[in-house]
């Protein structure tokens, strides 16, 4: 029977299996941070239990670290926030004594987001299962993977048996077929599906994106996409391997060599979804049809192409959702049937698991050259998702336009995306933002954001306000370049 | 874990879509090393009128008199009521820890998001989904009725309101067993130790480049 890229991937990790379903599924990855892994390797110890496989654990510092000044201190004395700091040491104290097969602590050439770390150094690889205490592990799907987040208990249980106790979800598939125009992206593209089936709509299902649209994208925009889908509701979203993500693999650190990476590739070839395999459920979307987009409200699903006006919710039936959306304008500070491009921003960022790739650093620079920030924008934060990402930027250039922007070029983390450390939006404050979430206080309590694509970002920090980046863009500041 | 098996508890309401693990348990208490204590912080910015820190003696900070768990007829509320896709976002499990720690043993929702409804049930806490129409019964209820309470009975997975209706639900038979039974999954998982050792035995025989 054709199978789907889902079934095989399942198959191939079934370890046991009861009678009702539940089944014990082995994890072949296990990436750990700082924020989610100190309870669970302090309960594995409480209980007097040993890791599994230490080879299966990729570990980095990510979420509390600060993203300036990394050379005022030697070592985490660099970190100011005193709690913040026995994060990072907790977890270079439970690493230094359990082992991983690799570590990049803080201020490592190769530290930075744990989903921006795995697939660059080839410790992601198709036909894995990958887990990680973090809910966008979703993005390593890109590469064929079963890759979901976990909560603590679950980090510890991985770390204790190598599986996790689960059950087969529904299977959709989601299909954007045709070429993307000019200026819209891969978030563009997650945006746009979020808009359509719901910050729900993927609850229950492991999700599979194909259509042209995706086979299109590079990499980086296909984990883009993954990472969204459990914004989607979709635990794990994940794309078939063809030889873009083979390119991609070839040649990583953890990537196989020699004989084993062409078994590896015969392997890899396999990941696919069978002709005439069945989902669950089946949403389609044409390429075409996608703009640029923008979010208006505190979550993901409340989004709009640039160049509509802030929805009305006198227009929505439902009286709960209705009331959701008051809710939502009043936080965000904003009057229905505003037009978006007349919503003015008081701060940019660019990064987060999401968008901190060289590609979404060339996107943002692409739009920068030669422009500045305009005036009302008080900082504009450029904070590359990992050192080799940094240096791969700086190679071309890329950290010199951002500067003469107006943007600070960061050191790489998770930064504003989640504001655990010092980078965040105050009370009020208007955000541009590449990352994930836009709730309430996400960026910082009170602070108001809005989800955009790394081109959108930059063209909103030279306009001082969300414009479309398909068309000229208003420059106020040009005078100062 | 503690056990769960009936639970007769108050009900307070929360009438909101889309509640996040971030409203659940903002960020900044997320750098604890620890499991417990975060029940003060639960709701944090809904919940007080100035922005919290880790660290800080909660009783002295002032109260949102808006927020409804704020409302003295739920204080002691152990029944969280609520609408669809409950704990979406993050994969935190400060968020489950936050909920049990403030009181809470069983949430009924229209629909909760997938890892939040996984972590729940891994810290004693149950999460139950029941249609649109009989939340909107439940709310309608709770809102008339100052003191209201619900029974939920695991073993015959009924939720029993005042007037005596019974209201069934699903739920795994293993999640119930480890549930009714408190038992950790590790324990359960490590009966199969040599299963695991096998598949991963074969495992590395076919796909040697995972495991180097």
């Amino acid at each position: 029977m054709a199978q789907t890229l889902y079934d095989k991937l399942w198959q191939s990790h079934v370890v046991h299996q009861e009678e009702d379903g539940t089944a014990l599924i082995y994890i072949d990855r296990h990436l750990v941070h700082e924020v989610t892994s100190p309870q669970a390797f302090e309960g594995l110890k409480l209980a007097g239990r040993k890791p599994w496989r230490i080879s299966s654990i990729v570990a980095t510092a990510d979420h509390n670290t600060p993203t300036d000044h990394w050379d005022k201190a030697e070592g985490t004395a660099a970190i100011d926030d005193p709690i913040s700091r026995q994060q990072v040491e907790t977890l270079d104290a439970n690493i230094r004594s359990v082992g991983a097969l690799a570590y990049f602590p803080f201020k490592d050439a190769r530290q930075g987001i744990v989903h921006v770390v795995g697939p660059e150094n080839g410790a992601t690889l198709p036909g894995m299962t990958v887990v990680c205490g973090d809910s966008h592990t979703s993005t390593h799907g890109a590469f064929a993977c079963m890759a979901h987040g976990i909560g603590t208990s679950e980090v510890e249980h991985v770390l204790a048996t190598q599986c996790l106790v689960q059950k087969k979800s529904k299977s959709m598939l989601i299909r954007v077929d045709g070429e993307l125009g000019r200026g819209v992206t891969a978030k563009d593209v997650a945006l746009a599906i979020i808009g359509r089936i719901g910050t729900a709509g993927g609850t229950g299902y492991a999700v599979e994106f194909a259509g042209s649209a995706i086979r299109g994208l590079s990499m980086e925009g296909r984990m883009t996409v993954c990472n969204m889908a459990i914004e989607a509701g979709a635990r794990m979203g994940f794309v078939a391997v063809d030889e873009t993500t083979i390119d991609y693999l070839r040649g990583r650190p953890f990537s196989p060599t020699g004989e084993a990476w062409d078994k590896a590739v015969a392997y890899w070839r396999t990941l696919h979804s069978d002709e005439g395999a069945q989902f669950d459920r089946v949403v389609e979307l044409a390429a075409a049809d996608i703009a640029p987009q923008v979010t208006w409200g505190t979550s993901p699903e409340m989004v709009v192409p640039v160049s509509a006006t802030v929805p009305d919710p006198a227009q929505e039936a439902d009286p709960v959702k209705r009331e959701g959306m008051e809710r939502a304008l009043q936080y965000m500070g904003l009057e229905a049937n505003t037009p978006i491009t007349d919503i003015a921003i008081d701060k940019v960022f660019i990064g987060s698991c999401t968008n901190s790739r060289i590609e979404d650093l060339r996107a943002a620079a692409a739009v920068l050259q030669g422009r500045r920030v305009a005036a009302n924008v008080r900082l504009a934060l450029a904070v590359p998702g990992s050192g080799l990402v940094k240096r791969q930027a700086e190679q071309e250039g890329l950290d010199r336009v951002f500067v003469a922007a107006g943007f600070e070029w960061r050191e790489p983390g998770c930064s504003m995306c989640l504001a655990m450390n010092a980078d965040r939006l105050e009370p009020g404050e208007r955000c541009a933002s590449t990352s994930n979430r836009n709730f309430e206080g996400r960026q910082g309590p009170g602070g108001r954001t809005h989800l955009v694509s790394p081109a959108m970002a930059a063209a909103a920090a030279i306009a001082g306000h969300f414009a479309d980046v398909r068309e000229p863009i208003d420059c106020p500041n040009k005078e100062q370049s | 874990m503690e056990k769960f098996v009936k639970l007769d508890g108050l009900v307070a309401p929360l009438d909101r879509n889309n509640v996040d693990t971030d409203a659940i348990i903002p960020k900044q208490f997320l750098k604890s090393i620890k499991r417990s204590g975060f029940g003060p912080n639960a709701f944090d910015e809904w919940r007080y009128l100035d922005v919290g820190q880790p660290g800080q003696d909660n009783s002295q900070r002032p109260k949102n008199p808006d927020f409804v768990l704020n409302q003295p007829r739920y204080q002691g509320a152990q029944v969280l009521l609520t609408r669809q896709n409950f704990g979406c976002g993050s994969s935190r499990e400060h968020a489950p820890w936050a909920l049990l720690d403030y009181g809470f043993r069983a949430i009924l929702a229209q629909s909760f998001a997938d890892i939040f409804f996984n972590n729940c049930f891994k810290n004693g806490i149950l999460p139950i989904v029941l249609p649109a129409e009989e939340i909107d019964a439940l709310f309608a209820q709770v809102e008339a009725m100052p003191g209201y309470r619900l029974t939920v009975d695991l073993p015959a997975q009924t939720v029993i309101r005042p007037d005596g209706k019974a209201i069934p639900f699903q739920i795994d038979a293993f999640r119930k067993e480890c549930l009714v039974n408190g038992w950790d999954d590790i324990g359960l998982t490590l009966r199969h130790a040599d299963k695991i050792r096998a598949f991963e035995a074969q495992r590395r025989a076919g796909q040697p480049w995972l495991f180097s």
